[in-house]
């Protein structure tokens, strides 16, 4: 397969995207507004065509701990789910970071708590980005806002897992799992050979040889002197991504009157609302963190720094606004939230009546 | 060039069908297109709609709280889209089933009798088709050519003989449209 031009869905893309890349295996649970990702997998029947496994798992508990197994054999593996499925998944994701594997997870986010609707949101943001299961660890997550980012996000997703050999989350939302773009699908590329397997993953379960120690795959270490070096271990790799790999996109945040930050589709909606402001002659700039963990916390210091203020707009009750005010750091600085809960999401106008309301005319 | 457009009506009208024919046309115009799509537990015999926006630049927010052109299908939709057309845009509408017609004097106002043309051509599957000729009559953001070229790379090769009707029903829709 070349590459091609094609009108789809975000979760349509997805699914494209990890075949394309030279995916292994799927294994996933249907649940609104992602199911679309494994609806389109068994359409496309890969396991005709690159041998790629596609499988209905008969639970999110079942899936994530078949990612974890097949992690475990190097091979590159994902899942996907909203809210209530990842919930149900965290036990596994604690696991697989403390057992350094790549795994490609996806959050196509829905209102919550509990089973709550089926309509888009924003509020996994803490249980991303903080460590949504026990222990400390962080995922790699990447907050796509277009159809196309939807697709190249699967590819960056696992370059940066195999790279640092830890979990990527793709953090989306119902907004941009459903809606269609256009998007440039890469041409299809051959899955890792075992051998390749073997040269890029010397981790992995392979079947031992004379010539090799065996490994073992585990995240249980009772003896805590070194269960506090395997922690001090990933510590170091946390730092080592923080340092290399945040990533942003800044509009206009050059000489800005206040300053919006959003990610996601919602950053899209607030682009709109700055385009009504620069029409009422109020010049706003924006930054969409692209990596909510690790988060570009400079590039948020340094655009706000000659702003009179700054508006974090999410479709949750405010949680990237924690680590926007510790970015910042100056608690002479105004910095305000604007959200909506449970599904709810705003149009362009009614963030620029917060906009005003909570900044401009204040 | 950017249009703004929402279509909406019942679930089964094939509104979310239309939106993405009009999508993919302009997708073969190399425009920038996005498709969004009130989804949920309501589509199921309830109302559906879908916001399509088509630009010669980058998109930014798919969801939108006025339009250049809203094409409504029933009368809830009417109730609900008539003030969020903006001043000097398009209404369309189909008449059957509206029992209290648009009031706004700021906006174009069309009513398109495109049930009955459906009946007119003896397919009652070619009714969203129609409708389509006849909002790109009235705004021509993507040309015939472009949708049936969008319908032949779409459809499987067995529904291509189904092109034909298509292009019938999108003129019927367009003669429904008098200055």
């Amino acid at each position: 397969m070349k590459e091609e031009v094609k009108l789809m869905k975000g979760n349509e893309a997805l699914a494209h995207a990890a075949i394309r890349y030279g995916c292994d295996g799927y294994f996933g649970y249907p649940i609104t507004p992602q199911s679309e990702v494994l609806e389109t997998l068994m359409e496309e029947m890969p396991w005709e065509t690159t041998g790629m496994v596609v499988l209905q798992a008969e639970s999110e508990v079942a899936a994530i701990n078949m990612v974890y197994g097949g992690a475990a054999c190097g091979k590159t593996v994902f899942t996907s789910s909203s809210s209530p499925g990842v919930s149900l998944m965290q036990e596994g994701v604690s696991y697989i970071a403390a057992s350094e594997l790549p795994v490609l997870l996806i959050n196509v986010m829905r209102g919550g708590p509990g089973l709550g609707t089926i309509h888009p949101s924003q509020a996994d943001y803490f249980q991303a980005t903080k460590g949504g299961g026990h222990g400390d660890y962080h995922l790699i997550t990447l907050a796509p806002s277009t159809v196309q980012e939807m697709c190249d996000f699967v590819g960056l997703g696992w370059d940066l897992a195999f790279k640092y050999r830890t979990p990527a989350i793709i953090l989306a939302d119902g907004i941009v799992g459903q809606m269609m773009e256009k998007v440039i699908l890469p041409p299809q590329r051959p899955r890792r050979t075992d051998e390749e397997i073997k040269k890029l993953c010397p981790w992995a379960i392979t079947g031992k040889t004379s010539d090799r120690k065996k490994n073992i795959v585990t995240s249980l270490e009772l003896d805590t002197a070194i269960m506090e070096d395997n922690n001090e271990r990933f510590q170091r790799t946390y730092r080592k991504i923080e340092k290399a790999e945040k990533r942003y996109e800044a509009i206009g945040t050059d000489n800005c009157d206040f300053l919006i930050v959003a990610f996601g589709s919602m950053a899209r909606i607030c682009q709109k609302s700055i385009e009504l402001a620069a029409k009422a002659g109020v010049k706003i700039g924006l930054i969409r963190p692209i990596t909510l963990w690790p988060f570009p916390s400079e590039a948020v210091a340094e655009a706000a720094k000659n702003c009179k203020g700054v508006l974090v707009v999410e479709l949750n009750a405010g949680q990237m606004i924690e680590d926007v005010r510790l970015a910042i750091n100056d608690s002479n600085m105004p910095i305000e939230h604007y959200g909506r809960l449970g599904g709810i999401v705003p149009n362009p106008d009614e963030v620029f009546e917060a906009l005003n309301n909570q900044l401009i005319n204040k | 060039m950017k249009e703004e457009i929402i279509i909406a009506g019942f679930g089964g009208q094939g509104v979310l069908s239309m939106g993405k024919i009009l999508a993919y046309s302009g997708l073969m115009e190399d425009k920038e297109v996005t498709w969004m799509p009130s989804y949920g537990p309501e589509q199921r015999g309830g109302t559906a709609n879908v916001t399509v926006i088509l630009s010669d630049e980058k998109i930014s927010s798919p969801i939108l709280n006025s339009y250049d052109m809203a094409v409504v299908l029933n009368q809830q939709s009417l109730d609900k889209f008539e003030e969020k057309v903006k001043p000097g845009g398009i209404l369309m509408y189909d008449s059957y089933g509206i029992h209290t017609p648009p009031t706004r004097k700021d906006i174009k106002v069309y009513c398109v009798d495109a049930m009955d043309a459906t009946f007119d051509l003896g397919n009652n599957k070619a009714f969203n088709m129609i409708i389509l000729g006849a909002m790109l009559k009235l705004m021509p953001v993507v040309t015939i050519e472009s949708v049936l070229k969008g319908l032949k790379q779409t459809l499987p090769e067995r529904h291509h003989h189904l092109i034909p009707m298509n292009e019938e029903a999108l003129k019927k829709g367009m003669s429904l449209i008098k200055e």
